[in-house]
């Protein structure tokens, strides 16, 4: 029988064996004080530089450019050039040799990229490394073999490529997003104008020069630097053919109402608040170690009220391991928030929710002094109806909700505009299987969390966006199919 | 009420398991962390000889290893115990008698555990009064995959007692089990019949001690203090054999349980060629050489 | 010189020749009968040799089905992505030993400069095609299947297991590398059998797989005359498939009695002129499909 929380045996997690520091020289990989754009195969200087700062310290890096009408007109102009005269054109197989070329590369350079990325967003180094960059050059590897298989891939008919795709990414997973929005659209036989994040640009700014390095044709790929005015001039461009925009569910919406009445093609990928039940006979362990693996992405915990106090239990357990501090620390699991602005609303949420009468379990660390970290942390006692359960969380902070039956954790999962992500713990194969066939969600996890491949489809249902990145499913989105 | 009560021991999903295990190859362990990681490391080898042709003077030889592993460096610590057959006990005693590294022996028919019981019992209890402070013995795995748990919970009880004052440490032989959720629910088992370690292997079946394994006894250990506030001790055997492997270990442990865990009297690894390894990272810490074999005792 | 006066036919330096031998299970052997054949090759080296190639027999053929029956499990454990890279790699190691494929093409199989080089460019271009199809064709050819029951049922394409494919007679190089990239790239492992009148690039494709971190028995090679090869490897008990190149009527039809004996699946594929193999039609998606089972698993859906 499950007891309430109260004081029983403890584990102490303290210091009687450290780890040795494994800091990362950011010296290793060149940071240049300013950067521009990269139009028509050249990295070309801009105007109207803001700062870009390091989450780690909280000081600025660099500085990057805003494009103004006229250098998104010019990269746009580049693009259509590029894909008339030299993509469209050109033998499928040869495209395919290309994204080949950029995925090896990737590949030889990835500690680069590693170290660009944490320096920018704040992504531990060890994440980024194992986990982040074999799967941004596996992106490229897999797209670079469908360059020449379109016609397999919709039996009866015809497909083509579209044009120039005009992209926007935001600031989390910078480098992977990129990968999603531009291998495909390649390897389709579009040319891109893609706008970074201005919340992380630098990594992007990296996988541009992959692109000279590999002797891309020259306005195949072009990559801008700017903030909300940049893209919304990009994705409302008359010339584009296909937006891909990835974002705020707000944006998405703004871009989907200006798309209006073009004829325009559109995928969208926005918010999210992804969710994970908890059943009973769940492998609990490993389920309460994969939510912290994925650092408690803002997500809410749907919890079978009959192993609420273990859930709990373990959960205070495993966040007394988790290391925060400097992202470039090999050791570190838990980094700063990519911005000043997610540290504050991710701490108003959460005084919010105890305003409310939410029990707050925070992690016990110290933190760094410099730098935009805030302690993991779960909330207990928390009405459905509350931000802090309905909103995007954009910090380490988990929201637990508890259920009675299936049926019940079903409805509460899908009781949201959302639709994104779901994750379903439980050793019934057939449940699992029942419960996915009834959650409103693009991607399903099963016993697992956080699991991504280039073949699998990723896309969300209602307000998440519409449209799949990914396999065979992804691809026809850059394609037009007669 | 029990019966009616959802599993108290949950399921292991091997996938996230395994994930999880090999996380901790990760972390960074060098200069003074792998200082004190290698001298813990000592502090807690049981260093073994199992084999048929051992005799007096191998056991002899083994035991003054095991007490002074390095004597050119006075600071190298002594071994936890040295592990070997009942029958070698007595020489075993003879040389570490009065010191702090402890004679350890395998029994219950070890590996195999196929005898009679009172003959398994009857060895427990010559082992003991030969001077064996620790007693090593198997799970009757036949028994245990045929689901008889009443027997083999028995048998462990009756083990325990045989031993008196020697402390018991379960083989859970791991490598016959067939599935993590063996592993857990044979660690479960072993701790509630009252084994002060629960241990993977006799080292006489491959695979021995994984990685995914020893987390998945590790969480069982965890549960198992938490709900009856007992302290288990763990102890992973065969096929650690090098000092990185055994840093992972220490990592695992570190954050699966916690301070009171690092220790010899809660952590002990069964093994023989471990330790020269060890003495040799040792060595190459402190001049900053790569080390050789032949400069380390081979015995 | 004088004019007229004859070169002398001792040259001043011997090239060191290449032993031509099988390759079987990550390794290049000696045939086990000890025999070997005489190549077709026009034009004889100065003061040099014509090269021998290995005369393959049963025993060979089937060591190397032990070979291979070994490496298909972890062959075809590996993932789908991992094995891509592996035929890439043989893309990439084809085109890096463009000069000496296209040397022996022009000397063992007449090629012009120009046919020879592109050869050497289509057979890269093949295997950097096929490479793209390993983790795709999973998604094309299998699927979800909507029952009428509250069932999960997916239909999974698996790999057969050992093939034995008897290359094409006519294309030594294109050919080769057609007949054996579709076999593999979904987890099979392959014998393959090469007789024609240029087999020395059969062992140069096996050098090109033995440098491209293809698992010892996936790919094995052997050289000589179908004829001591072909009624046992149709009778064989272990060998799963048989991709058969051209060969006569009579061949095929034997080929299919014996092959009754343990059912494995036998596919004749035509085997045109060289020049023809160079074509686009020359490479599909159906080319994989025939050495696929199916595996379709159900699973109740219900809380």
């Amino acid at each position: 029988m499950d007891s309430s929380e109260a004081s029983g045996p403890e584990l102490l997690f303290g210091h009687l064996w450290d780890y040795s520091p494994a800091a990362e020289s950011p010296d290793s990989v060149a940071v240049a004080d300013r950067y521009g754009h990269f139009i028509n195969g050249k990295f070309v200087e801009g105007e109207n530089h803001f700062p870009c700062v390091n989450p780690a310290t909280g000081e600025t890096l660099f500085e990057a450019a805003s494009a103004d009408r006229k250098m998104v007109n010019r990269a746009v102009k580049a693009a259509r050039i590029a894909y008339e005269r030299h993509w469209q054109g050109l033998r499928p197989v040869e495209r395919g040799k290309y994204l080949y070329r950029i995925g090896r590369l990737i590949q030889e350079r990835a500690g680069e990229l590693s170290l660009l990325e944490t320096l920018d967003s704040g992504r531990p180094i060890r994440e980024s490394r194992s986990f982040g960059l074999p799967l941004v050059a596996a992106h490229f590897l897999h797209h670079a073999g469908w360059a020449d298989k379109i016609e397999y891939a919709f039996p009866g008919k015809t497909a083509s490529s579209l044009g120039v795709v005009a992209g926007v990414v935001p600031g989390d997973f910078p480098l992977l997003r990129a990968a999603w929005k531009i291998a495909p659209a390649l390897a389709a036989g579009n040319t891109v104008v893609l706008k970074a994040s201005e919340a992380a640009p630098l990594v992007v700014m990296g996988l541009a020069g992959i692109f000279e390095e590999a002797n891309l044709p020259p306005g195949v790929v072009n990559i801008l630097n700017g903030a909300e005015e940049t893209g919304r001039i990009l994705t409302t461009h008359r010339d584009a053919d296909l937006v891909a925009f990835t974002g705020s569910a707000e944006s998405g919406k703004q871009v989907r109402r200006s798309l209006a009445g073009t004829g325009k093609r559109l995928t969208l990928e926005l918010g999210s608040k992804g969710i994970h039940i908890l059943f009973e006979d769940a492998a609990l362990d490993q389920a309460v170690d994969a939510v912290a693996a994925g650092v408690f992405p803002g997500s809410r915990l749907l919890v079978q009220e009959s192993i609420l106090a273990s859930v709990v239990q373990k959960l205070k357990v495993r966040m007394a391991t988790l290391r925060v501090g400097d992202p470039l620390d090999a050791n570190t699991d838990v980094g700063p928030l990519s911005s000043r602005e997610h540290l504050d609303r991710t701490g108003a949420l959460v005084e919010a929710a105890c305003d409310e009468g939410a029990t707050l379990h925070q992690a016990d660390c110290a933190l760094p002094e410099r730098g935009y970290y805030f302690r993991p942390a779960f909330v207990t006692e928390v009405a459905q109806a509350s931000p802090v359960a309905r909103e995007e969380i954009p910090g380490p902070v988990l929201t637990l909700l508890t259920f009675r039956t299936p049926a019940e954790a079903v409805a509460r999962a899908n009781n949201t505009c959302h639709g994104l992500t779901a994750g379903i713990w439980s050793n019934k194969g057939s449940r699992v299987l029942e419960v996915a066939d009834q959650l409103r969600a693009g991607v399903v996890w099963g016993n697992t969390v956080d699991r991504f491949d280039p073949l699998s489809p990723f896309g969300g249902y209602r307000e998440s966006g519409s449209g799949r990145e990914g396999g065979l499913h992804g691809i026809r989105s850059c394609l037009e199919v007669r | 009420m029990n019966e009616y009560q959802r599993p108290s021991i949950p399921p292991v999903d091997p996938v996230q398991m395994e994930a999880r295990a090999n996380f901790f190859a990760k972390r960074s362990i060098r200069k003074d962390a792998m200082r004190a990681a290698l001298e813990m490391t000592v502090r807690m080898v049981d260093l073994t000889t199992l084999e048929g042709m051992d005799t007096a003077g191998k056991v002899r030889g083994l035991c003054r290893k095991g007490l002074r592993p390095l004597p050119e460096r006075p600071e190298v610590p002594s071994v936890a115990a040295v592990c070997v057959y009942p029958s070698l006990v007595a020489e075993a005693r003879a040389v570490l008698a009065g010191s702090a590294v402890k004679v350890a022996s395998v029994a219950t028919a070890f590996p195999s555990g196929q005898s009679f019981l009172p003959v398994r019992l009857e060895e427990v209890k010559r082992t003991v009064e030969a001077g064996a402070d620790e007693v090593d013995m198997v799970i009757n795995r036949g028994a245990f995959l045929r689901g008889e748990f009443q027997r083999v919970f028995e048998e462990i009880a009756v083990v325990k007692e045989a031993c008196g004052p020697a402390h018991l440490k379960v083989i859970l032989e791991t490598g016959e089990l067939g599935t993590y959720d063996q592993v857990r629910r044979a660690s479960h088992l072993a701790m509630d019949a009252g084994g002060d370690f629960i241990k993977t292997s006799t080292g006489k079946v491959s695979p021995a001690a994984t990685l995914p394994v020893v987390l998945t006894m590790l969480e069982a250990i965890r549960d198992h203090f938490l709900r009856t506030g007992r302290r288990v001790g763990m102890k992973p055997a065969g096929g650690i054999s090098t000092a990185g492997k055994a840093f992972q270990y220490l990592a695992m442990v570190k954050e699966t349980l916690g301070d009171a865990w690092l220790s010899p009297d809660l952590f002990r690894i069964g093994a023989s060629s471990l330790l020269n390894d060890v003495l040799m990272q040792w060595m190459c810490l402190e001049t900053g050489c790569d080390q050789s074999g032949v400069y380390f005792s081979n015995d | 010189m004088a004019a007229g006066k004859k070169r002398s036919p001792v040259p001043e330096r011997l090239p060191v020749p290449r032993t031509c031998k099988l390759y079987i299970k990550g390794a290049f052997v000696r045939p086990a009968a000890g025999r070997t054949l005489q190549c077709g090759s026009s034009r004889k080296e100065r003061g040099g040799f014509v090269a021998r190639i290995a005369h393959a027999s049963r025993k060979d053929f089937a060591s190397a089905v032990t070979a291979a029956r070994q490496a298909f499990g972890p062959w075809a454990h590996r993932s789908a992505f991992n094995r891509s890279q592996i035929l890439f790699r043989m893309a990439e190691m084809v085109d890096h030993r463009r000069a000496a494929l296209e040397a022996g093409l022009r000397t063992a199989a007449g090629l012009t400069a120009k046919g020879a080089a592109e050869e050497v460019s289509v057979a890269a271009d093949r295997l950097f095609w096929y490479a793209g199809w390993a983790d795709k064709y999973s998604q094309v050819l299998g699927g979800a299947n909507p029952v009428a029951a509250p069932f999960l049922n997916i239909t999974i394409p698996e790999p057969l297991g050992v093939v034995s494919v008897f290359a094409s007679t006519r294309s030594p190089l294109v050919g080769l590398v057609s007949a054996v990239a579709p076999v593999i790239l979904s987890g099979n492992t392959a014998v393959v059998m090469v007789e024609g009148p240029a087999p020395t690039l059969a062992v140069d494709f096996a050098e090109v797989v033995a440098v491209s971190d293809v698992p010892a028995g996936v790919v094995n090679i052997l050289t000589g005359p179908r004829e001591d090869i072909l009624p046992h490897a149709a009778a064989h008990m272990d060998v799963d498939g048989v991709a058969f190149f051209g060969g006569t009527v009579e061949e095929a039809k034997a080929l299919e009695e014996a092959s009754a004996g343990n059912l494995k699946r036998v596919h004749l594929f035509d085997d045109p002129e060289m020049g023809a193999w160079r074509e686009d039609d020359m490479q599909s998606l159906y080319w994989i499909q025939p050495f696929l089972e199916w595996k379709t698993t159900w699973h109740p859906k219900g809380w």
